[in-house]
């Protein structure tokens, strides 16, 4: 135990010290715009795998809280007349607790529901919202509305973005790892195997429910507001996507549901995929033949995700070594015996 | 003695269905009660009113005096009764460690739950006390679902415990379980109950209710039809027929 717990710091330190160098080894703003992508899904599919993942109610709506987190920032950014530059990262945690704030009642009535019937009110919510925007006057209605421009040098524009959004990556593991290992994760997870047996045992599974949901969207608006303000324009078709809500979800059933690093990989990997097929081909939607290819064969050879897949064939190559130790301590053992009461 | 836990003209129907009319059973505190009667004669029913989990359309829950009539799960646990499942319930991707932290939570808050760790050192410690009184320390980290059956029905036994319910209300615990683990679940209850612990066990297995129980009521067909000490209910005639009317006659 003591001998692990270094292992993992130096795991996290390494990765965040990647994170750091990143744009200073690679300073080509096409790599870095698709670093920029990237990180914003590696938060979101971390977020959604708090909430879908810990629990297994898989929700096919979170483009809702991305939503409301572009349109918080832009139209705070707008209105309260902040000038364009790092200033309007402030709003960025605002934008998280505008997407929260939304999430309570749209969870407390999704959540009514189980399962089958969740999955498809959350995607009800989604279209909903992506209506609602193309209609109202104060979100430009289909025309979108547009943040203010920053006047950042072309060499370093997407370095910020990129280092805002990794500070967001790094709170949002944190927190999907303390919840993990906490008794609240707990909780989670007894409802993901057996929600009845959950509440026999005490376990509060509204509140329970509803408090990941709504923690849940908070990264999730978050980055929907550097999106917004990265992209410089938001649109209510890409704003409230479906698409997001697959890809996150697709993100860490690829990487593995329920660990903390999975949704990770599976952004990491789907995410910086697709920005470069995008960028090569030219052809935007290439990405989801390769998304329906990789599905399928993560159904066909890692059910469970590739995290938790390598972590079976570790623990099976250990035990397997454990076992054999044993034998041959327990031959070695009979031997003694042998020898002991051969000396008698 | 005073009642414990009692269920007090209860009805329940599901649409057309009388599962419970006019039920009533009442748990002494410190006995070891048996709950008996023929299949479909409603005493999982019973069960689910008791325990939060079905609403009763008539009839009063009554536990240490207080009426819990339509309480959620969730509070009935919490006021301090557990159950277990006739076909048995577990998390059963989580290590039989973490089973057994999940019923711990009553004991702590909301906000603070989210950040500290699952199981505090003595929470942990008491977890595994509990899975050694039960026999199944040896695999307290394997997944709970690489158990065996009888296994299963200690473990979910064992991960009430950790929370320490004043009673037990138990729906068939030896359906499926060998002689020797029935010996052994038997043991443990008895050594629960000299501890304090109320019981009320649904049985089939009618050596096993009839050697361990204190008193014997007999559900036959929604109705409680007898009530008294394993003597006086096995000489009965009435339960005889309801047993052979029911068309269940088991070894009785």
């Amino acid at each position: 135990m003591t001998a692990r717990i270094p292992v993992r710091a130096l795991k996290v330190a390494i990765s965040i010290a990647i994170l750091a160098v990143f744009p200073i080894l690679f300073s080509n703003p096409t790599t870095t715009s698709i670093a920029v992508f990237t990180l914003i899904f590696m938060v979101a599919a971390s977020a959604w795998n708090m909430f879908s993942g810990y629990s297994g109610y898989i929700a096919l709506g979170h483009a809702v809280y991305f939503g409301v987190g572009a349109y918080a920032l832009t139209l705070l950014a707008n209105h309260l007349g902040f000038a364009a530059g790092l200033g309007i990262f402030a709003l960025v945690p605002v934008a998280g607790v505008i997407a929260a704030l939304i999430a309570i009642p749209t969870g407390l009535i999704a959540l009514r529901a189980r399962r089958h019937t969740f999955v498809v009110i959350t995607i009800a919510f989604m279209f909903i919202f992506q209506l609602a925007a193309s209609n109202f006057t104060f979100t430009g209605g289909s025309s979108g509305l547009q943040p203010p421009t920053p006047l950042w040098s072309a060499v370093s524009y997407n370095d910020h973005f990129y280092y805002v959004t990794a500070i967001v990556l790094i709170a949002t593991v944190a927190l999907s790892w303390l919840i993990r290992r906490s008794r609240f994760g707990l909780q989670l997870f007894a409802i993901r195997d057996d929600e009845e047996r959950a509440r026999g045992l005490g376990v509060r599974v509204a509140r329970v429910k509803l408090t990941a949901f709504v923690v849940s969207a908070i990264p999730v608006g978050m980055v929907g507001g550097i999106y917004a303000y990265f992209l410089g324009q938001i649109f209510p078709q890409f704003a409230f996507d479906p698409l997001f809500d697959l890809s996150i979800a697709l993100m860490a059933f690829i990487g593995g549901l329920g660990t903390v690093w999975g949704p990770l990989l599976g952004a990491l990997v789907l995410e910086s995929l697709q920005q470069y097929f995008t960028v090569e081909s030219g052809a935007s939607q290439v990405y989801l033949i390769i998304y329906g290819g990789l599905f399928l064969a993560v159904i066909l050879l890692v059910p469970r995700g590739i995290i938790p897949s390598i972590q079976d064939l570790l623990r099976r190559w250990r035990t397997r070594a454990s076992v054999q130790e044993r034998a041959d301590d327990e031959a070695a053992a009979s031997r003694d015996v042998v020898k002991t009461a051969g000396a008698r | 003695m005073s009642a414990l836990i009692e269920a007090e003209g209860v009805c329940k129907s599901f649409g057309g269905l009388q599962a419970l009319s006019d039920c009533s059973l009442s748990v002494p505190k410190g006995s070891i009660a048996g709950l008996i009667g023929p299949n479909g004669s409603g005493k999982t029913t019973l069960f689910n009113v008791m325990t939060g989990y079905e609403r009763c359309s008539a009839g009063e829950i009554r536990f240490d005096g207080d009426s819990i009539t339509g309480a959620t799960p969730e509070r009935v646990f919490g006021l301090g009764v557990g159950r277990t499942f006739q076909i048995t319930r577990l998390f059963f991707r989580l290590t039989v460690l973490e089973n057994m932290l999940v019923a711990t939570q009553r004991h702590e808050g909301w906000m603070r739950s989210v950040i500290r760790r699952a199981g505090s050192a003595a929470e942990r410690r008491r977890a595994l006390e509990m899975l050694q009184f039960v026999g199944l320390e040896r695999v307290a980290d394997s997944p709970a679902g690489n158990l065996s059956y009888g296994q299963r029905k200690l473990l979910e036994l064992a991960s009430l415990l950790v929370a320490d319910p004043a009673v037990l209300l138990l729906d068939e615990p030896t359906a499926g379980v060998n002689p020797v683990l029935i010996e052994q679940l038997s043991a443990r209850i008895r050594d629960l109950n000299r501890a304090g612990k109320t019981f009320l066990v649904v049985e089939h297995n009618m050596e096993f209710v009839m050697g361990l129980c204190h008193e014997v009521t007999v559900l036959h067909q929604g109705r409680t039809l007898v009530s008294g000490t394993p003597e006086q209910v096995r000489a009965n005639p009435a339960v005889l027929d309801a047993y052979l009317g029911g068309g269940d006659d088991d070894d009785f």
